[in-house]
């Protein structure tokens, strides 16, 4: 009996992890009821939507639906000179329905991308079908355009019927398929992607470096200060928050133009004697980013200094450090945690930035999200926008993965 | 009020063979307020003598951290003067007072391990290489922490801080060292472990040290001699002994240890005894500072030495009749609420076998003698 | 329960009669692009429309971005019912099937209106130009023709231009003489874009870019610019607030904005009546009065005060040089010579 017991009362290892799991299960399906809410409002508006939108950078419907029977019949082309006189009768037949469905445009457009003219190509044909005369059709097609004779012009609808494509991650970072399918860098005068990429990273750094050197000595200054005092300076360094991004950029715009006020101000001390050029620059663009972006920065590391015991720095001292070398080896590092999240904020935000560069920048100051911008609102060019947002989630992604590796996922605070 | 005259007097009446090298700290009329307006240290005189361990026992509030912070160098007194080995070092900043301080809450450095924070203070003493690392261990040995040098802080117990506080104050050889509660963060029993443990390092180093708390026990346990502070004020300056026994004024009393405090009139002398009359006109004798007769005063009476009435008691010159209200059992002692000299209420502590046949509502009879009745003027 | 019945009944009955109501005022929703040329439409159409039809309009405004009136019709719900649009929008919305096919018979014979601006899902409605302008009160010696805008010598000084490579390519071939009817032609071959850009590179770095269209006569107001090219709308609009600016239309470059019905227009009959009354020679003309768009109605200029016509990029005197914008060679080569003139800026 007792020898029984003995063995019977210790459960073995995975049945008490079985047993923790049992008796824990009631909390943790109340906390997943609480969150719940607001997970599923995530997924809904936020996480779904932005997953879908970034499928629209591979997916390649056009082609595929427009010209169906094309496709299947170019299945059979080897690629070597001008397909067979079936190709061009089953796209006849498909731009007839293109063009009852009013689709033509749609697919006019997306080869366009990949060869400038083929808008009008599909569309002069479109138009033209109902004159087409009986017989071959592939002597009028080249009687309307010689390009119709092109075999790369077949090669890059063969391509396109698939229903995936790299065309638009492959322009995002400047890259190109060739006739045969092989990928290669674009000419320069179309490179452009890498260009804004780098800086588009360049300019976030500088913010970042601007707003840690502001922000660093001002959380200091706020820490150290008598609470009625700090909480005085901190309303000061939250109130720009309050009003919105639209509003401060515009501001900067009166305080950068040639004529506004910083440059009057210039004149009249006499520091200058010509106005100087800010607004449209990259200083101006700089400028206004790191005035957005200061309480981004300043507030983890003051939330972290704050935590900082004042016997820190008297226990340096006590311990014969003089004032510099106390701040610099023991109160500074300290403060990482806060400079690493404000510094790592207010990178990945400025990584985002879309109105003050467009506002207050000039053409080399446009960065990633004006460019997503203009492919939506101007070009309705989904698959573009979503490849470049691609890159951009990437990157932002891939710098705070990186950011975890060297600072540490524990070492970061955010408040 | 009479503090200053007290204290003078008592810096006065030092043996004149003790030179001033002989005190290691000296505070001369040191005056400090924060606000303009009320002194946070009212006239502070004391002189901490070398090898000693002073500890400054106070409620909160009274000053005896502000002076600790004077002396390390954080804070600059408003007035008088502060002497460490006869130099003036009020204007002098902490780094180059060559003073170890462990911190209330110990202050070690989070973001380096436990040889690192140990040789933080050798990296500006130009100690450097197998010197250093030498004296990390011998510091680390000497607080038991041999072993546990990669360490970072957060790794660590609360008493494992403790020591590397403790060794990294002490790894310079400091001529003081100063100590701000530094167990009050620690659990009865470990808090009681430490004070034998840093009593023992000091006396073994014979290092001075100053020591800051508002426990009293652990004052009694570790020092050499107590400055009470009260107010800003030395309310008393003397070893544990003296302090616990003869405490100079109601405070005092009040403060160090359990304590009855009566009030009664003087009626006279008698055989160099002190003469009181209670509230019932009871007579005690006691000892202590008389005034006139008429005069009122305090008369202090420890629990422990109010003792039954066995007739056998040595020197025990008062009998008192009391009512037991209520009894309480300790383990060791009972402790019983009395009523007497009419509706005074006082407290006796008891060997727990001497009261298991009290019970609350009888009657007993105590004693005590009038050695342990202590009058008090203020 | 006979009088539960009735009360239903008698609710039904007012419903329907408020719904009834409601229809008849039911206001026609028209989106422009906002500023000075919505509120010279407000004066010069929507109000006379509301008077003659007491038909109010709801206005709404718009950048142009096609994106926006392509969002309302794939919700399925097309809350507007006229829009106005530029040409390139027209072109890629007709295209793309955004835009209700126009029934001309209900709007008037298409032969009145200038060339290139009638359309299967459009009725052209202005024209306006985008002109090289500079500031009377700061230049002595004035400019007379587009080539001075890359003229250093003659005017130095930075220069206004729209960032966009569409008109500033035409601008440098025609200042590079090429003929109007030769430029796209010209752009249309390699060689064609390379000496666009060539000429572009001569003042590149005197140039202020402006984005959007009320930039142009800020820059010259605030001095940052000598020149510019800008809308002639703007500056005329920037002139009768008290500014001098001159126009040179030399080599002007015309395009038009058109009204279009979205896709799913709930009442298509009143969009068309409106576009109808909005295109009336008399209301064209009365809109040239607000803003000097040149109305795209040969019957209409007959309408406009002489001393409005003047500043119409549609008046004869203007047009000697004038080119008008292909939007189909921009809906065919946008893209890449976009892409080149991205990495020029840059560059």
């Amino acid at each position: 009996m007792a020898q029984t017991m003995s063995l019977a009362t210790p459960l073995s290892r995975p049945d008490l992890r079985a047993a923790l799991r049992r008796a824990e299960r009631p909390n943790r399906l109340r906390a997943l009821a609480l969150a719940l809410p607001a997970l599923l409002f995530l997924i809904v508006t936020f996480g779904a939507p932005i997953g879908l939108f970034l499928t629209t950078a591979v997916r390649n419907p056009e082609v595929r639906h427009i010209l169906p029977q094309t496709v299947s019949t170019l299945d059979q082309w080897d690629g070597q000179g001008v397909p067979g006189e079936e190709a061009f009768a089953a796209l006849a037949a498909d731009l007839a329905r293109a063009k009852e469905n009013s689709t033509a445009a749609a697919l006019g457009k997306r080869l366009n991308y990949e060869s400038a003219g083929m808008r009008s190509r599909i569309m002069s044909v479109t138009r033209h079908l109902g004159s087409f005369a009986d017989g071959p059709l592939a002597p009028q097609f080249i009687a309307l355009d010689p390009a119709w004779a092109d075999t790369e012009l077949w090669a890059i609808i063969k391509r396109n019927g698939a229903p995936v494509t790299l065309y638009y991650l492959l322009t995002a970072v400047d890259l190109g398929q060739d006739a045969t399918g092989g990928i290669g860098r674009v000419a320069a005068d179309q490179a452009v992607f890498l260009d804004i990429l780098g800086r588009t990273l360049w300019i976030a750094g500088l913010v970042t470096v601007a707003t840690l050197l502001l922000g660093f000595p001002t959380a200091y200054v706020i820490s150290l200060a008598p609470a009625r005092v700090a909480g005085l300076m901190l309303l000061m360094v939250l109130l720009p928050l309050w009003t919105s991004l639209l509003v401060r950029t515009t501001a900067w715009v009166v305080l950068l133009q040639t004529d506004g006020v910083i440059n009057q101000v210039l004149l009249a001390l006499g520091l200058t004697t010509e106005k100087l050029q800010l607004m449209l620059t990259r200083f101006g663009t700089v400028t206004a980013m790191t005035h957005i972006q200061l309480p981004f920065t300043i507030l983890p590391i003051l939330s972290v200094m704050k935590s900082i015991s004042e016997g820190q720095m008297r226990a340096a001292r006590s311990l014969g450090a003089p004032p510099l070398a106390a701040f610099w080896r023991i109160y500074a590092p300290q403060t990482l945690p806060g400079v690493a999240a404000g510094c790592l904020m207010t990178f990945i935000l400025s990584l985002g930035y879309y109105i003050t560069p467009a506002l207050v920048g000039g053409p080399r100051d446009q960065m990633v999200s004006n460019f997503i911008a203009t492919y939506i609102n101007r070009d309705l060019n989904w698959g573009m926008a979503a490849a470049l947002a691609c890159l951009l989630l990437v990157m932002t992604l891939s710098i705070y993965l990186a950011f975890l590796r060297i600072v540490g996922a524990e070492r970061i605070k955010l408040g | 009020m009479n503090t200053i005259s007290l204290e003078r007097r008592r810096l006065g009446d030092e043996p004149p063979t003790r030179s001033a090298a002989e005190d290691m700290v000296v505070f001369e009329r040191v005056q400090k307020t924060y606000d303009g307006r009320t002194l946070v240290v009212e006239d502070l005189n004391l002189a901490v003598r070398r090898g000693e361990f002073l500890t400054m026992l106070g409620p909160s509030g009274s000053g005896k951290t502000t002076t600790l912070m004077m002396l390390g160098g954080f804070e600059q007194p408003t007035s008088g003067r502060i002497l460490l080995e006869g130099q003036a070092v009020e204007r002098l900043p902490p780094e180059r007072r060559d003073i170890g301080f462990v911190f209330q809450n110990y202050a070690l450095f989070p973001h380096m391990t436990v040889r690192e924070n140990v040789g933080f203070p050798l990296r500006y003493r130009g100690v450097k290489g197998a010197e250093a690392a030498r004296r990390i261990e011998d510091a680390l040995e000497m607080v038991q922490l041999g072993g546990l040098g990669e360490r970072r802080p957060a790794q660590l117990s609360g008493g494992q801080q403790q020591r590397v506080a403790l060794a990294r104050a002490m790894v310079f050889n400091p001529k003081l060292i100063l100590m701000d509660e530094p167990l009050g963060a620690l659990d009865k029993q470990l808090r009681e472990h430490m004070q034998i443990e840093i009593k023992q390092i000091q006396q073994r180093l014979g290092i001075t040290m100053v020591y800051v708390t508002h426990d009293q026990s652990e004052a009694l346990t570790m020092s050499d001699r107590i400055a009470v502070f009260h107010q800003g004020r030395i309310q008393q300056l003397s070893d544990p002994v003296t302090l616990y026994e003869q405490p100079e004024n109601r405070f005092v009393a009040g403060f160090i240890g359990d304590n009855n405090t009566l009030a009664c009139e003087l009626a006279g002398t008698e055989n160099g005894l002190v003469v009181v009359r209670m509230q019932d006109g009871t007579r005690l004798l006691t000892t202590g500072p008389a005034g006139s007769p008429g005069e009122s005063m305090t008369v202090s009476l420890r629990p422990e030495r109010l003792g039954l009435d066995t007739g056998s008691r040595q020197g025990a010159h008062n009998r008192i009749t009391a009512r037991v209200l209520d009894k309480t059992f300790l383990g060791d002692r009972v402790r019983l609420a009395l009523e007497a000299f009419g509706d005074a209420r006082l407290v006796a502590s008891l060997p727990a076998a001497e009261g298991a046949a009290i019970v609350p509502g009888c009657t007993v009879a105590m004693a005590c003698a009038a050695a342990d009745c202590r009058t008090l003027t203020r | 329960m006979v009088s539960k019945r009735m009360f239903l009944a008698a609710t039904t009955l007012a419903y329907g009669l408020a719904l009834g109501a409601a229809m008849a005022a039911e206001p026609l929703s028209v989106m422009s692009f906002g500023g000075a040329y919505q509120e010279a439409q407000r004066k010069a159409v929507f109000n006379a429309y509301a008077e003659a039809t007491g038909r109010p309009v709801s206005e709404q405004e718009y950048g142009g971005e096609i994106a926006k009136i392509k969002a309302m019709i794939d919700s399925g719900n097309t809350t507007l019912d006229v829009v106005d649009v530029d040409a390139p929008t027209l072109l890629q919305g007709c295209d793309e099937g955004i835009f209700e096919p126009i029934d001309w018979e209900k709007i008037g014979p298409k032969s009145e209106w200038l060339p290139g601006t009638t359309s299967d899902c459009g009725v052209g409605t202005i024209v306006y130009a985008t002109i090289l302008s500079y500031d009377e009160e700061k230049l002595a010696n004035k400019p007379t023709k587009l080539a001075d805008l890359f003229d250093l010598e003659k005017f130095p000084g930075k220069r206004g231009l729209w960032k966009n490579p569409a008109t500033n390519l035409e601008f440098a071939l025609l200042a590079d003489g090429v003929a109007p009817d030769a430029v796209y032609e010209t752009l249309s071959t390699p060689e064609g874009l390379d000496r666009a850009f060539a000429k572009l590179d001569t003042i590149k770095d005197q140039i202020v870019w402006w984005e959007a269209g009320a930039q142009a006569p800020q820059l010259l107001a605030s001095g940052e610019v000598t020149l510019t090219t800008a809308w002639n709308g703007r500056i005329f609009n920037a002139n009768k607030e008290g500014r001098k600016f001159g126009m040179v239309w030399d080599n002007q470059i015309l395009d038009s904005n058109f009204w279009a019905i979205p896709k799913g227009a709930k009442d298509i009959e009143g969009s068309l009546a409106f576009i109808h009354f909005a295109v009336e020679p008399k209301i064209l003309a009365a809109t040239a009065k607000y803003i000097p768009y040149g109305p795209v109605r040969t019957t209409a200029a007959a309408e406009v005060a002489p001393e409005d016509a003047r500043n119409l990029p549609t008046s004869p005197a203007n047009l000697t040089t004038s080119l008008t914008l292909d939007n189909a060679f921009w809906a065919d080569h946008g893209d890449e010579i976009r892409k080149r003139f991205t990495t020029w800026l840059s560059n």
